[in-house]
């Protein structure tokens, strides 16, 4: 008789399919204020408890409680509430813009907008971040010209990247924001390739690194994580984890078994698991790791734990996958609604500012809409075919002066 | 007999072999329950099973690197990489590994693997949704590369591809997905309905590798193309009234190098059409072979048509791909010159 196990192949599955209730209660959210916060030199071998817990400031009642809470100007938060806001209001028009056949493709951040928002605001300016493309609200944080997005949006002939890219695969060095392209992943290690130039300059620049977490599957990820910490590279490591990698869920990135902030501990690295909706957290943790970076403690990978309420992309529809009702279920809630609602509890915004300045913004991207409207929409506009041929080298060779010529320009 | 677009040309294959065949198995980015972004491995999981076909990390070393691994077990499995612009993290898989595990091993252990991948441009999408990476693979000694160009093609040479003991890369012209595109592409669109090549037989049937279609016979020129690029070519020879023979090439390794030298010495020009970049594109490889076959033959200088030596650019989506025009001017060179 044979009594060996038969072995069998496990295969993850989400909780909730279309048509099932939804559940999160598989994600372990500790109570805001509950985790502890470390002295920000302390050593990473005494932190090892951080990666399972989370990083949490704003209770159900919008106060700000526990030990990563620390007094913050209003006027930066009502600046945070801004950005947020102006970052859904012009996602949405550009949604709808790409319905409206202006663009060939588009993608939202809707409720994750503190992510990248408050870190931009938080980072200095001469700090440089390794975007996603899940992070548009860092450059309308930084008060990137709107009508400029657009027209990137557009391809049309006032495109900044003279309609070589993807729409919203944005390059802006100047706001600190890297060259994104379409690949995932790729850029991880040359947030810690520019960390590392920084540290060999003896500059005062730290880098921050974004990945979703179904890309930290990819081998960039862990590339990155090791030579961060072989080098102590001065970067912050950010795993955005929206929970769904376009339909597969977190699973299937190994989330079943540990969380993404853990995957720090084998390198050595420290790791925080912070509420990605609570933009004080954000902040707090942020400026925890950048400290450690800028004092030649080295690296800290951070998990943001947030919700992807929209589709994938245009090109998606979620309801194929997982429950159309999910996104309500999501324990964390809306990282606007919760910094809304702790500005009034101090006093400091109402509801009727929060109208009108949502108003205002409205009112504003319309106008750059109406702008690049005028330019031209994807199809009407573009720049000079010249464009195609230019920029693949410093200098063009032969081949592309020969080609160009071929097509007549 | 059924009316199939591309999409479902390729389903039905990929349903096929797991009927038949056990150790046949499904896995990519979004290819379980969803079913993939291009639908390609829709119900599959319902119908066959988790364990069939499941949905992988976002790991293209991965997925590759286990497939061989499943491969040398004695499985075969069948993976996608959502487009063919993402094998480029699995490159060191494919070259090192599935390419030449045969040979260094003396024939122990082997790699009978297919790498189903959307190619080529043509839906905006910009950079990296467009690349034809063809020529890359074909360099690689111990890869087949096969493409075809019309439903009942994609399901008979998948199906092969699949019963291949080699690593097999499979592009799949995702422009031709739902119709057969001609690159007019301000003309109203059309569909696979009522197309001669999209009536598909259910069941398994194989188109084998390595063997070219005379997709028109000509006496006066011959152009050679695949995927998309076939119909590109055909567009191209009737707007030209060139008695031109339009051979498709199905799969580049193996190369059916007998039709290319049985055409190119009766009708002694040759013109080569593909959408990748031009230089150490597969053209030059082909542009080779027919000079030194066919020298003696030739009346006038080789001609290739090919994607500019630039990267694939979102707003010049139709100044970069080489539509008819730009065949037709090369027919008309070749036959003047
Ligand atoms: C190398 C590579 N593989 C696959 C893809 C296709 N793809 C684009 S986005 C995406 C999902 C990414 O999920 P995640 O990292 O969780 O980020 P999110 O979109 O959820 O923010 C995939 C598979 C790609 N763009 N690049």
């Amino acid at each position: 008789m044979d009594d060996r196990v038969e072995l069998s192949l496990h295969i993850p599955e989400p909780f909730a399919r279309p048509g099932e209730t939804p559940t999160f209660d598989h994600v372990d959210i500790p109570a805001a204020g509950a985790t502890r916060r470390p002295a920000v030199d302390a050593a990473e071998v005494d932190m090892r408890d951080l990666p399972y817990g989370m990083v949490r400031v704003l209770d159900a009642d919008g106060r700000a409680v526990g030990p990563w809470a620390s007094q913050m100007d209003p006027e930066f938060l009502r600046r945070g509430l801004r950005a947020m806001v102006q970052t859904r209001v012009f996602e949405d028009r550009m949604f709808r813009a790409h319905r409206q056949g202006k663009t060939s493709f588009f993608m939202k951040s809707t409720g994750e907008e503190a992510i990248g928002v408050a870190q931009s605001m938080t980072l200095a300016a001469d700090d440089m971040c390794f975007p996603t493309y899940r992070v548009q609200g860092w450059l309308i944080a930084r008060g990137y010209p709107i009508v400029d997005m657009i027209n990137q949006i557009y391809s049309n002939a006032s495109d900044p990247l003279k309609g070589r890219q993807l729409p919203i695969l944005y390059s802006a060095r100047e706001y600190g924001f890297y060259s994104l392209s379409g690949n995932v992943g790729s850029r991880f290690g040359h947030a810690v390739g520019w960390a590392m130039a920084s540290a060999y300059m003896k500059d005062h620049r730290i880098a921050l690194g974004y990945i979703g977490e179904g890309t930290t599957a990819e081998g960039d990820f862990h590339e990155a994580l090791t030579f961060a910490a072989v080098y102590r590279a001065p970067v912050i490591l950010a795993v955005t984890n929206n929970q769904w990698a376009i339909s597969t869920f977190s699973g299937i990135a190994g989330a079943e078994q540990t969380t993404f902030a853990a995957r720090a501990i084998g390198y050595g690295l420290p790791g925080l698991r912070v509420d990605g909706n609570d933009f004080l957290a954000v902040v707090a943790a942020t400026e925890w790791a950048a400290t450690r970076a800028r004092t030649n403690l080295g690296a800290t990978l951070i998990e943001f734990v947030t919700y992807r309420v929209s589709g994938h992309s245009t090109s998606d529809d979620p309801t194929k996958y997982r429950p159309s009702d999910e996104p309500v279920h999501w324990p964390l809630g809306d990282p606007v609604e919760r910094l809304k609602q702790h500005l009034i509890a101090l006093g400091e915004w109402s509801d009727e500012r929060h109208e009108q300045m949502q108003a205002e913004l409205t009112e504003a991207v319309r106008t750059a809409q109406r702008e690049a409207d005028a330019v031209g929409a994807l199809g009407q506009s573009k720049p000079s075919a010249r464009e195609m041929f230019e920029g693949v080298f410093k200098e063009p060779d032969w081949r592309v002066i020969e080609q160009r010529r071929e097509f007549g320009i | 007999m059924a009316q199939m677009n591309m999409i479902q040309a390729l389903n039905s294959a990929l349903d096929a072999v797991l009927a038949d065949d056990p150790k046949t198995l499904i896995f990519g980015e979004d290819v379980g329950y969803f079913g993939g972004v291009f639908r390609v491995t829709d119900g599959l999981q319902a119908k066959h099973g988790l364990t069939r076909c499941f949905d992988a990390p976002i790991s293209e070393g991965g997925i590759i690197a286990t497939a061989i691994g499943m491969g040398a077990y004695g499985l075969r499995p069948v993976v996608e990489i959502q487009f063919a612009d993402y094998i480029l993290p699995a490159f060191d898989q494919l070259v090192s590994e599935a390419a030449r595990l045969r040979y260094r091993s003396n024939g122990e252990f082997w790699a009978p693997i297919t790498v189903r991948s959307p190619y080529g441009g043509g839906i905006f999408g910009g950079q990296t949704h467009s690349q034809s990476p063809e020529a890359i693979f074909a360099h690689i000694t111990g890869l087949k590369t096969v493409i075809p160009s019309n439903p009942y093609d994609a399901k008979g040479l998948l199906i092969a591809s699949i019963l291949e003991d080699d690593p097999v890369i499979f592009l799949e012209p995702k422009r031709l997905y739902n119709g057969p595109f001609d690159g007019h592409h301000d003309r109203k669109l059309r569909t696979w309905a009522g197309h001669a090549s999209a009536e598909v037989p259910e069941g398994l049937y194989t188109v084998p590798l390595g063997k070219a279609a005379i997709v028109r016979e000509g006496a006066d020129v011959t152009l050679l193309a695949y995927g998309t690029m076939v119909h590109v070519g055909l567009a191209a020879i009737e707007e030209s009234g060139i008695d031109a023979e339009l051979i498709d090439l199905r799969s580049i390794v193996p190369l059916d190098i007998d039709a290319i030298t049985a055409s190119v010495t009766k009708t002694g020009r040759c013109v080569i059409l593909h959408e990748a970049s031009r230089f150490g594109g597969f053209g030059g490889e082909l542009s080779a072979l027919v000079q030194e076959r066919c020298f003696y033959c030739l009346k006038n200088p080789i001609e290739r048509v090919a994607g500019w030596d630039t990267p694939y650019p979102h707003a010049f989506e139709w100044d970069y791909f080489p539509g008819p025009a730009r065949v037709i001017a090369a027919l008309r060179r070749t036959m003047e010159a």
